[in-house]
């Protein structure tokens, strides 16, 4: 019998915030163990929270960005568990009122466009980080109270692969919007991953068994690689699977059993006394909707059909946004938008990574970029002296035009000029005149490129080429 | 001169003001009256007595140095801290074992506005552990005594306070109240105590017991401390999300004395029988007495009264259950050791909290539980919401309503601690406010006769209504001699 895999992902992202979720302490990565700490974010007795602000923006436009639906009334929930990274043993989350629902990530697989549909994405806060050393054990509290974003897939995923490609995808959108920075180095992205087998066209659901606490997308992956056949091969074997956690081993690449669902925990959820529900205003909404931005999939398809790009080019314009943008504001203007994309792509970014500097200490104008074009296309100047016109306007920011005259850059057209060259190349070269007339054709190659080097390139090699062949002829 | 601690606020400020006698002298005046009676008492459960007095110094170089009570309207007056409310620098226990030796690193937004204010912020007075009780029986650190009986209970959870204010060892306290915590032990001590609506004080340093019931409030000699009290505490607090940002009056101008045409409502499901004779006679007396000063007294109806404790236990255990997992031994605090978290977790929590706390937690995890949770705490929030509407509707018809604070007189040491439903049912005419999340007042009005035990009337006014129940209390009060009577302290010395 055929198998298929059913997989759902619990995406915890923390929130790109100046401070915690309840408290004033920084939200900062990497200070000493801690620091970024007050009675608030270590539930020391008697505090209370108070929302941030700007993690519920941030939560509302991640809800628009995924295509979901904001809750016109949100509210905060207690989830009451005892571990030692928790500072109040119950963590502040959103159980049945979550801020947005609904929604789905669209993105590149297989050559097509795959849709994961969401359940929701809801905000809580994130716990300290414990540390087990020889003789005992510490916990690190500057994380404890960091705004967490859960971002629940549907189980719309079917393989190892296509839950690698949906993280990532997810992971450009939050950082494309400015939500999350993303840093998986960084803890900043964490995953539990829910797998099921069935029989191949079955619309039953097998036993969910949970992985836990996934830090890399790579992991992800690999863990559903082992996973997803172990499954399989137990039902294969005539056995059963049983709803249960497990957790993953990287060095030893194996997935191992925490507890079965006898074991299960009751959260007893519980809504916040100490918090008010949340309702958004149209204008505070609006104004988190001034600052949806576009997605990566969807700037990379309109620049392919728009700019009538390659996928690689337009996805270049997708990792940069910058260079991106610059292309978009010459492109527009363009007739030939590709030959723009190469000018940006291959001369533009690696100038500005030479000189280290940005699009914002460029000399010359956006238009610069098309009057060089125009300079090749009408055969005034060649490709070659444009790279040398591009390097002097990089650097002077003087116009195209004024460089190619200042430095007598236009090329020769005049035919008496080149027949000139074209003598002096014959006269120097007998042996790859003679391999010509004897047939070989690559011979005529080798001695345009002495003319256009005796006139320092300033020779229109087409023309070279037509008056050789003249000369040369039987 | 009168013994300085025995003074109201409004009697001692204006003796500050005038520079006769220094925060010092009515600061040491409280800590001689503890040290006299409190080993008896044992209202406090510690006391730091050089930072009282650097406190009271400090207030008596600003008053030299031209500070004025119009700016700082306790300035040098010494005020008792239940110990559920953080200061800075100070033990926090709760009357519990399970804090250890705690101390707080940080105010309590109340503490912040007392000092700002001038106050001489002082003690830690004893209380039911985590506020969990009706006669503070339940403290870690021993019962508190009443000072009108030694043998009999202050009321609970606030004992502490109540007993401290009646007994002059404070000028006025702070104590916190969920379902009658602050009333119910004003009553049997004798002294008036105020339970703000919900929102109007900060709850930002109080250690929660159930956070959507907790409000802080005051006890203190006369209606007019509690007024100015009340002024001083309340407001909108950035750190309190719950906090509502609506105006603070200014509660002493509401004192007129003249309670002419106000309508005070008697509540039918309040008058049914258990009632003690004598309160019932001393009801009716201070219904007469309302009268006679021009009020309106009607009857009113709250239909979901018999569902209010039942209603209370389920909701304020549910949100204790959390609000009390965070003393694990983990971080502050008391901690025994175990071979893994788990054990630590219960050989620590086994040890350091008390039967009651244990009793509330373990029922309040009860009902979130799985399967659980729709029968009792969903259902317990839709019948509050009908107290709530109760009130609200015969808020329509009436100013106040009048009821006992409690239906006894204070009880024997141990006599209700092996029974606790006959326990919370001394908390059967308070629970409600809290649940509805209006104001209450309870102010003395009279004695049993043998023995000499105090009564107290209590006035709910509606949300943010306080100046209405302050007036009414504050007319009451100047017209009958209650407010005036002390307890028997000479005996109690030595």
């Amino acid at each position: 019998m055929e198998y298929e895999a059913v997989i759902g992902l619990e995406t915890h992202v923390q929130l790109k915030t100046r401070s915690k979720m309840w408290c004033g302490c920084p939200n900062q990565f990497g200070a000493p163990p801690n620091t970024n700490v007050c009675p608030v974010c270590l539930g020391l007795p008697g505090v209370l929270p108070v929302a941030n602000e700007e993690a519920l923006r941030l939560t509302a436009l991640t809800g628009m960005l995924l295509n979901c639906t904001i809750a016109p009334r949100a509210k905060f929930d207690r989830k009451n568990y005892f571990y030692p990274d928790m500072p109040k043993n119950y963590q502040v989350t959103q159980y049945d009122l979550p801020s947005t629902s609904g929604g789905y990530v669209d993105f590149e697989f297989q050559g097509r466009i795959a849709r994961v549909r969401l359940t929701r994405a809801h905000l809580e806060e994130d716990v300290g980080k414990s540390f087990h050393f020889e003789r005992s054990s510490g916990v690190d509290f500057n994380r404890a109270g960091v705004p967490l974003l859960e971002i629940v897939s549907e189980p719309d995923i079917t393989s190892a692969d296509m839950a690698y490609e949906y993280l990532n995808a997810l992971k450009d959108i939050l950082v494309y919007g400015g939500v999350s920075d993303c840093d998986m180095e960084k803890g900043m992205v964490r995953c539990d991953v829910n797998v099921s087998v069935r029989p191949k066209g079955s619309s039953q659901l097998g036993a969910k068994i949970e992985i836990k606490n996934m830090n890399s997308f790579s992991g992800v992956r690999r863990a559903l690689e082992y996973e997803i056949p172990r499954q399989i091969e137990v039902l294969r074997a005539g056995g059963r699977l049983h709803q249960s956690t497990r957790r993953w081993d990287d060095l030893a690449g194996v997935t191992e059993e925490m507890r079965s669902k006898e074991h299960a925990h009751d959260y007893r959820y519980f809504p916040e006394p100490d918090l008010m529900p949340f309702e958004p205003s149209q204008a505070w909404l609006a104004e988190v909707a001034s600052r949806v931005v576009e997605l990566p999939l969807a700037r990379k398809q309109r620049f392919m059909r728009d700019y009538q790009l390659p996928p690689a080019d337009a996805q270049t314009f997708v990792w940069d946004v910058p260079l991106g943008n610059y292309f978009e504001s010459v492109a527009r203007h363009a007739r030939n938008p590709k030959a723009v994309a190469n000018w940006v792509i291959n001369n533009l970014r690696a100038k500005l990574a030479e000189t280290q500097t940005g699009l914002p200490d460029l000399k010359f104008p956006p238009t610069a970029i098309l009057e060089l074009i125009e300079l090749v296309d009408s055969g005034k100047i060649s490709t070659k002296i444009a790279q040398e016109v591009f390097a002097e306007m990089f650097a002077s920011g003087d116009s195209p035009a004024a460089i190619v005259d200042r430095k007598g850059l236009a090329q020769v057209s005049d035919t008496a000029a080149i027949e000139a060259f074209c003598d002096q190349a014959i006269a120097a070269n007998p042996g790859p005149v003679a391999d010509y007339k004897a047939g070989k054709a690559a011979a005529l190659n080798f001695l345009k490129g002495q003319v256009m080097k005796l006139s320092k390139g300033k020779a229109n090699p087409a023309l070279a080429g037509q008056i050789l062949e003249r000369k040369l002829k039987p | 001169m009168r013994m300085l601690n025995r003074l109201t606020i409004s009697e001692l400020v204006t003796r500050l003001a005038s520079r006769e006698v220094s925060s010092r002298a009515a600061t040491q005046a409280c800590l001689d009256q503890i040290e006299r009676l409190d080993g008896r008492l044992h209202a406090f459960i510690s006391l730091d007595a050089d930072h009282a007095l650097a406190q009271a110094d400090a207030a008596d170089r600003a008053l030299a140095l031209g500070a004025t009570h119009a700016r700082q309207p306790l300035l040098g007056v010494p005020i008792g801290i239940k110990d559920v409310i953080a200061v800075k620098g100070q033990p926090l226990n709760c009357a519990s074992k399970i804090l250890g030796r705690y101390v707080s690193p940080y105010n309590a937004t109340v503490i912040n506005k007392l000092q700002a204010a001038g106050a001489v912020v002082f003690g830690r007075l004893n209380m039911d552990e985590f506020a969990m009780g009706s006669s503070t029986e339940n403290s870690a650190f021993g019962v508190t005594r009443n000072p009108w009986d030694l043998s009999r209970i202050p009321g609970g959870s606030s004992g502490g306070s109540g007993a401290a204010v009646v007994a002059d060892e404070c000028i006025a306290a702070l104590g916190s109240d969920t379902g009658g915590s602050i009333r119910q032990p004003a009553a049997l001590c004798g002294c008036v105590g105020l339970k703000p609506s919900y929102g109007r004080v900060s709850r930002y340093g109080l250690v929660a017991y159930a956070s959507s019931l907790d409000q802080i409030g005051c006890f203190s000699k006369d209606v007019r401390d509690a007024a100015i009290l009340l002024e001083i505490l309340s407001g909108v607090d950035p750190a309190d999300s719950t906090s509502v940002p609506q105006p603070v009056p200014h509660y002493a101008a509401s004192l007129t004395g003249d309670v002419k045409g106000l309508r005070l409502g008697l509540a039918k499901e309040y008058m049914v029988g258990g009632l003690d004779a004598e309160i019932k006679a001393a009801i009716d007396a201070a219904v007469a007495q309302f009268e006679k000063l021009g009020a309106r007294v009607t009857e009113v109806s709250l239909p979901h009264t018999d569902y209010a404790i039942a209603t209370y236990y389920i909701i304020a255990t549910a949100e204790a259950s959390a609000n009390l997992a965070r003393f694990d031994g983990i971080r502050y605090g008391l901690r025994v050791e175990g071979a893994d978290p788990i054990e630590l977790y219960s050989k620590t929590r086994g040890a350091g909290f008390g039967p009651e706390v244990k009793r509330r937690i373990i029922l309040g995890t009860y009902v979130l539980s799985s399967g659980y949770y729709d029968a009792y705490y969903l259902r317990a929030q839709k019948v509050r919401t009908l107290i709530r509407r109760d009130f609200l509707k015969a808020f329509e018809q009436v100013d106040a309503i009048l009821t006992p604070t409690t239906p006894t007189a204070a009880f024997k040491i141990g006599e209700k601690a092996d029974d606790p439903l006959q326990m919370y049912l001394s908390d059967i005419f308070t629970i409600s406010a809290n649940l509805a999340g209006i104001c209450g007042i309870s102010v003395p009005c009279g004695f049993t006769r043998e023995p000499k035990l105090p009564l107290g009337l209590q006035l709910l006014g509606k949300p943010f209504g306080e100046e209405t129940i302050l007036r009414l209390a504050h007319a009451y009060e100047q017209s009958t001699p209650w407010h005036k009577e002390k307890p028997p302290l000479a005996a109690l010395a030595g």
